[in-house]
């Protein structure tokens, strides 16, 4: 559902955009406001001005219409007009005009416009509405007249002598007279807002890239979890409070679950498939077994009372090593933990160590070795002598000569941790679900049942067992519960 | 004794101070006093401020200018002998020669002559006589002035008209420079000035000639002259009269000359404002 076209747009944009949008429309509501204000202000000094105007002008005016000296009435009306600069430019008059009683005019500060003695009234309608509202009322007040649909207004006054009227003094401004002042602040106002926008642009864009810049990483981090969990530590993670914080807070725990989640499907996974994999090989051993074992009592028997010739003897040879070499792979395959074994004590593991540090020596390891088993442990020695054995000789197997190979083994929290570690080549990613899959070995050399066997002691020790590998230290790691 | 004597010390030194600049003529009361009128362009005051200076240095004796608002005022002036000089018109020299001396005539154009302009709005381009203006708005300068007033009241009268009616409406500005405005703002549809102070304000502020048009020239007529009160002392008549004739031969006064436009000054004679005398003899007994 989009709003707008805008609506796809990043913050990154949208909220320099809208910083924009809201600073032109204060702008343009404080310019609007400001400018009704001034309007009316300049109106109110315009009146003002206008009406004080008229009474001086009106006063001055009585001794010329009185002695009809229209020269001094013409430098009267004329005086206003002749003084420039500053405010009384804009509020001098447009025109001047001094009309007697009749409404003819007497003198103008355009006597083309209005010739001596014409009515006005009768060439400008705007005469006519000031003739008629000085008929209308009182005629010896002062009034502004607003024609209606004129660009003027005029302010009447009344000239009067000892209380006789004499005539009118007509001052007609136009109403243009506010458009420079209106228009130098509008124009003002627009170069304010530009240096306004000028310095909140920057900022802006500042503020909005601190602000969308999360947001936007958290995106992407987002968009990748469909394909692939990204690492709850690469998510960007802010130490404010605020709601991007707690987003970013509640995403990296979510991909934490995630993650969590993924990694005990894996194991079950694999857990599960050695399990089918290790009843399967059980049951084909013990079926193997069987016809084996009657199969080698039956050679055995023939060798003994068949008295078989050379050739005979020769197979028979062979055939016994054979079957064999068949019981040794299938006993192998077969882990049996009920065998009965006395404790593990400290000695078997020692044991262990002289043992491994032949083959450690012809690859010049180092090999360190931390023995922490003080006193006998209630498992059965042979089955953790047994993966002592495997684990360290693949170790010894896999460094490189001058190689480091580590021993670790203690008692912990009623469990006994073994730890064993190499620097050689790590494990591929890809093997590792495979590495307990009996027969799955890389290399040339042994058979491929060493952690195989190692994976089942352990399953049945009901212990943990944890690999970890990468370049440069392969590290196993084996927790055996006491019983 | 003592005491005495300083006083009268401190008295003879205030007696001192007070006749200060006036000892060279003793008994004079006050300064020299000069009646200005508009036939030449005196509302140049900073001009008027430098004129002062040289007469007051020519004569080494305080001036003072006096103007007032219309020809009547300073010819008035001039014959109840509060004023000792008077630039006038020739107008009001015929008609008051027996109260004021002649004391000396401009020369305009090497002439002690000038002529009255009949002027129009720039816009009217028809207008060449007085006669056309029949029924308009017409500005004269000032009652008492022959160009500004008497010319065009005899011309009218010359002309079969009565001057009185001849024009729906007529005003005086008080000053020639003031037709020129009227005339040129459109105030009025004709004036009549001194011709020499629209030639002279042609040269100072053209932008108020060029809204008019010189519609007719008059013959040439006397120059308003500079005059005395009567009673005037002869040393006096006699230093202002060198004053303005000398006006000419020194490089300040010729400075000065050159402002106004003037070639100089003339003794003249009164026989110059006969043909005005005529005219005014001719609208008196037309009135």
């Amino acid at each position: 559902m989009k709003l707008t076209p805008l609506a796809d747009i990043s913050l990154r944009y949208k909220i320099p955009l809208r910083v924009i949008i809201l600073v032109i429309v204060t702008a343009f509501f404080v310019t609007a406001s400001m400018v009704f204000r001034e309007h009316d202000e300049s109106r109110r000094d315009l009146v003002a001005h206008a009406a004080g105007l008229g009474r001086v002008l009106a006063d001055t005016l009585t001794t010329p219409l009185i002695h009809d000296d229209l020269w001094r009435a013409y430098e009267v009306v004329r005086s206003p007009q002749r003084r420039s600069g500053g405010d009384f430019e804009t509020l001098s008059a447009a025109s001047v005009v001094v009309m007697d009683t009749e409404f003819r005019t007497f003198v103008s500060t355009q006597p083309a416009r209005y010739p001596l003695g014409s009515n006005p009234a009768q060439k400008e309608a705007d005469f006519g509405h000031v003739q008629s509202a000085v008929g209308a009322g009182d005629s010896a007040t002062q009034r502004l007249v607003e024609p209606p649909a004129s660009d003027h207004l005029y302010m009447v006054t009344p000239i009067i002598a000892d209380g006789v009227l004499l005539g009118h003094l007509v001052l007609g401004y136009s109403r243009e007279v506010f458009i420079p002042r209106l228009h130098n602040l509008v124009t003002r106002s627009v170069l304010v807002t530009l240096l306004v926008l000028g310095v909140l642009l920057p900022l802006s864009a500042w503020w909005a890239r601190r602000l969308a810049d999360p947001l936007v990483q958290l995106a992407e981090a987002m968009d990748q979890v469909t394909t692939q969990l990204p690492d709850p530590a690469a998510v960007p993670l802010l130490a404010t409070g605020d709601e991007i914080g707690r987003l970013a807070q509640a995403f990296r725990g979510m991909l934490t679950g995630l993650r969590e989640k993924q990694q005990l499907e894996q194991h079950m996974l694999v857990a599960e498939r050695l399990a089918a994999v290790g009843r399967l090989s059980a049951g084909i051993a013990h079926e193997i077994n069987n016809p084996l074992g009657g199969m080698l009592n039956a050679l055995n028997t023939f060798r003994r009372h068949g008295n078989p010739d050379a050739i005979t003897e020769k197979t028979i040879s062979l055939l016994e090593r054979g079957l064999t070499q068949i019981r040794h792979t299938v006993a192998a395959l077969l882990v049996e933990a009920k065998i009965e074994s006395h404790p593990l004590t400290p000695e078997d593991i020692e044991d262990i160590h002289i043992l491994v540090m032949a083959a450690a020596d012809k690859k010049l390891a180092n090999f360190v070795w931390h023995n922490r088993v003080t006193e006998a442990v209630p498992l059965p020695s042979t089955l953790v002598r047994q993966i002592l054995l495997n684990l360290l000789l693949n170790a010894v197997q896999a460094i490189d000569d001058g190689g480091h190979v580590e021993c670790d083994t203690r008692v912990e929290d009623q469990r006994l941790v073994i730890l064993v570690e190499n620097d050689g080549a790590h494990i591929d990613e890809d093997r590792l679900p495979y590495l307990f899959e009996p027969f799955s070995t890389d290399r040339p050399e042994g058979n491929g049942l060493g952690l195989w066997v190692t994976y089942q002691i352990v399953q049945q020790l009901q212990g943990d067992l944890e690999v970890d590998s990468r370049p440069g230290l392969t590290r196993f790691v084996i927790e055996l519960p006491l019983p | 004794m003592h005491r005495r004597r300083l006083l009268q010390l401190v008295l003879t030194a205030a007696c001192a101070v007070a006749t200060g600049a006036h000892a060279t003529t003793p008994g004079r009361p006050r300064d020299i006093r000069i009646g200005l009128t508009p036939v030449f362009l005196d509302d140049q005051l900073d001009f008027l401020k430098q004129l002062r200076a040289y007469f007051e240095r020519r004569l080494g004796w305080p001036v003072s200018f006096v103007q007032r608002g219309s020809y009547r005022e300073i010819i008035e002036l001039v014959r109840v002998g509060k004023i000792d000089f008077a630039w006038l018109c020739g107008y009001p020299y015929t008609r008051y020669q027996q109260d004021m001396k002649l004391l000396a005539v401009p020369l305009y154009q090497g002439k002690p002559l000038y002529r009255s302009y009949l002027i129009v709005p720039a816009s009217d381009t028809r207008t060449s006589t007085f006669t056309d203006l029949k029924g308009k708005v017409f500005a004269y300068s000032d009652p008492d002035s022959n160009s500004g007033y008497l010319y065009p009241q005899y011309t009218l009268l010359r002309a079969g008209e009565n001057p009185a009616s001849f024009f729906s409406r007529t005003f005086f500005t008080w000053g020639h420079r003031k037709v020129v405005e009227a005339v040129g703002v459109g105030l009025a549809q004709g004036g009549a000035v001194d011709g020499y102070v629209w030639d002279t304000l042609a040269r100072v502020r053209p932008e108020l000639t060029a809204a008019t048009r010189v519609a007719h020239r008059s013959p040439e007529l006397g120059h308003p002259p500079f005059v005395a009160r009567l009673k005037i002392p002869e040393t006096e008549f006699r230093m202002m009269q060198k004053v303005l004739l000398g006006m000419r031969d020194d490089a300040e006064g010729a400075a000065l000359l050159r402002s106004l436009n003037l070639d100089g000054f003339v003794a003249g004679d009164g026989h110059l404002f006969d043909s005005i005398a005529v005219m005014a003899r001719a609208v008196a007994a037309g009135r």
